[in-house]
């Protein structure tokens, strides 16, 4: 039996959280097939066939593939689900969003955010918010996996898989994508970062975040983050949140500024390499998982910081 | 419309839990429990539906050991209608639950499932998605706005890179996001007027779906502990660690 992984893309490129979700494919060890569904895509399936220890690329086209809504690609899924023993799925907004809907359709149970294999049927995956890792098994016949990025690796390229054609089936037609309003930006991805300046409640506003973060972004080369107090306060948007519920990230350099530490922001966050803290709290939590923390005024430290680098 | 508003019973978010030592899972002896704050987003939305004039009676449901009585009565202090209990003291999984509700859905006819997008205990984030999945009907994950206009609800999602709009015909599935609304306080009133609110309480027979587990907890360990570092004096000696010590700069 063989292993289906579904890439995450926005039609036109590859979205790096499917690179290891190929890699957690690798290793549990099976012929590796990559599902590309959307609508003329199909730039997305040749990047997808580079990739090292891939094997066979499904390449689904259609115009009402476009917004990929769960509803069409779940049925998608589910018809080709027959011939593999798993399906896997980066557990990100993306996979989260559709995975369940597979799982529950084949009566098999979901494994969220597995963070390690153990075998083909066992997996690590973290429980409240990340302050338990429970290693579970199922005996499913299939085994429907959403894969946290950022406990594997990217797969290299190196691969060269044919691309096939698969049919779509007809759109599910219930559901419909009205709009969208996706916002374009110069900065890396935050997920897939690898610097991150994140910011909190402590800016105190909009403008604040912008005019102190952003420069320090820049001096960095950094991705910009920020807590669930700072999104709800309409400092920065909703996708920026890093945490429990928000994204989970694990750069190489991740700068808190003016963020407290609750459990909920550590769970997205304490796996990053290097953790920065800048407070005027000296017993904020955030220090405690901090490789390095300034205490003192932000708005003093962090245009300090800022000329430093420069 | 009637709308059936799932919650589930957790640890209170405020609370850290701990691992046991013989690493069977976590001690939730003596801690304090609290309604899944997503869950209470879901009651808030449905409550408001219907002080807009589009609801006409909101169903809260829960799962699981007797206890969960008192996030039902939670949920009837902030405005659900009247609830149900399926009690069973078999541990749920996502499945199972959404098995559970389908079976309430058939008995209920609901026009709209308002559910949390993800339980703070668990993590799993797929009760919702698998309940559209078994009714067969159309789901909005992740809402932050949501509109019923006539057959049909428009729900705004938070998706990566920012907000996509949806309008789904209903019957359909939505669960909820952090800013979908700010849940209010039950004030004393309706706490006392939601004891005298109606709870049935069934059984997963009556439903006919089996709960068995279907992922087995192996064990349950407490993550690396990651240690704190060192408070360093002014900005100049930070940078100069993050070039010489760490060499991330
Ligand atoms: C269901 C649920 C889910 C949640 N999910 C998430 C999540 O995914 N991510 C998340 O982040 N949170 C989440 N939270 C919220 C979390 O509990 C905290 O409320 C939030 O993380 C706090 O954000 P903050 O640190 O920015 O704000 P605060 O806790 O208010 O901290 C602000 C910090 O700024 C410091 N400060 C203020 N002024 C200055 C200054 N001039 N200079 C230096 N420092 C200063 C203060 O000392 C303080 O430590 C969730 C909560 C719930 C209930």
């Amino acid at each position: 039996m063989s292993i289906l992984v579904i890439a995450e893309h926005d039609n036109r490129t590859l979205k790096g959280a499917t690179l290891n979700t190929i890699t957690a494919a690798t290793a549990i060890g099976a012929d590796i097939h990559v599902l590309v569904a959307g609508s003329r895509c199909s730039a997305v399936a040749e990047a997808v066939s580079g990739v090292k220890g891939v094997v066979r690329v499904l390449l689904a086209e259609a115009p009402h593939l476009e917004p990929l809504l769960a509803e069409d690609l779940a049925k998608l899924v589910t018809t080709l689900a027959g011939e593999y023993s798993h399906i896997l799925a980066p557990a990100t907004a993306f996979g989260r969003n559709f995975l369940p809907r597979v799982a529950a359709v084949l009566d098999v149970a979901q494994v969220s955010d597995v963070v390690a294999v153990e075998s083909a049927n066992t997996f690590v995956r973290p429980i409240y918010a990340g302050n338990a890792l429970a290693t579970v098994s199922s005996d499913d016949p299939v085994k429907v996996l959403s894969v946290r990025p950022t406990a594997f690796e990217s797969a290299p390229e190196g691969g060269s898989a044919a691309v096939e054609p698969v049919p779509a089936p007809a759109s599910f037609a219930r559901t419909r994508c009205v709009s969208r309003e996706l916002a374009t930006s110069e900065r890396p991805e935050l997920a897939g970062a690898k610097v991150i300046v994140s910011g909190g409640r402590g800016l105190g506003s909009k403008e604040n975040y912008h005019a102190l973060l952003e420069p320090l972004a820049d001096a960095l080369g950094a991705a910009l983050g920020a807590s669930r107090a700072a999104v709800d306060a309409g400092f920065a948007p909703n996708d920026y949140q890093v945490g429990q519920t928000g994204k989970i990230v694990a750069p190489q350099l991740y700068v808190a500024v003016g963020i407290s530490g609750a459990i909920q922001h550590l769970a997205g966050m304490k796996d990053s390499k290097v953790i920065v803290a800048i407070n005027k709290d000296p017993e904020a939590p955030i220090f405690q998982v901090a490789d390095y923390g300034v205490v003192g005024d932000l708005f003093v430290l962090v245009p300090e910081l800022v000329s430093q680098l420069g | 419309m009637k709308v059936l508003v799932p919650v589930k019973r957790v640890i209170d978010y405020n609370i850290k839990v701990r691992v046991r030592a013989d690493g069977s899972g976590v001690d939730l002896d003596n801690a304090k429990m609290a309604m899944n704050p997503f869950d209470e987003i879901a009651v808030e939305e449905a409550v408001r539906l219907k002080e807009a004039g589009q609801v006409s009676e909101i169903v809260a449901v829960s799962c699981g050991i007797a206890a969960c009585q008192e996030t039902l009565r939670a949920a009837l202090a902030l405005g659900a209608d009247r609830a149900v209990l399926v009690n069973t003291d078999v541990e749920l999984q996502p499945l199972a639950v959404a098995k559970l509700l389908k079976g309430l859905c058939e008995r209920e006819q609901p026009a709209l499932v308002i559910c949390g997008k993800q339980a703070i205990d668990d993590d799993s984030n797929q009760t919702g998605q698998m309940l559209a999945a078994l009714l067969d009907c159309g789901q909005a994950t992740f809402a932050s706005k949501v509109k019923v206009e006539g057959g049909s609800v428009i729900v705004t999602r938070e998706v990566d890179g920012g907000l996509e709009t949806l309008s789904l015909e209903l019957p359909a599935v939505i669960t909820t996001d952090l800013r979908l609304n700010e849940p209010r306080y039950a004030t004393l009133p309706n706490i006392m007027k939601a004891k005298k609110k109606l709870l049935d309480t069934l059984t997963p027979a009556d439903l006919g779906v089996d709960v068995a587990p279907r992922l087995k907890t192996l064990k349950v360990v407490e993550p690396p502990i990651r240690k704190a570092g060192e408070i360093v004096p002014d900005i100049a000696t930070l940078v100069s660690k993050l070039k010489n010590q760490a060499k991330v700069i």
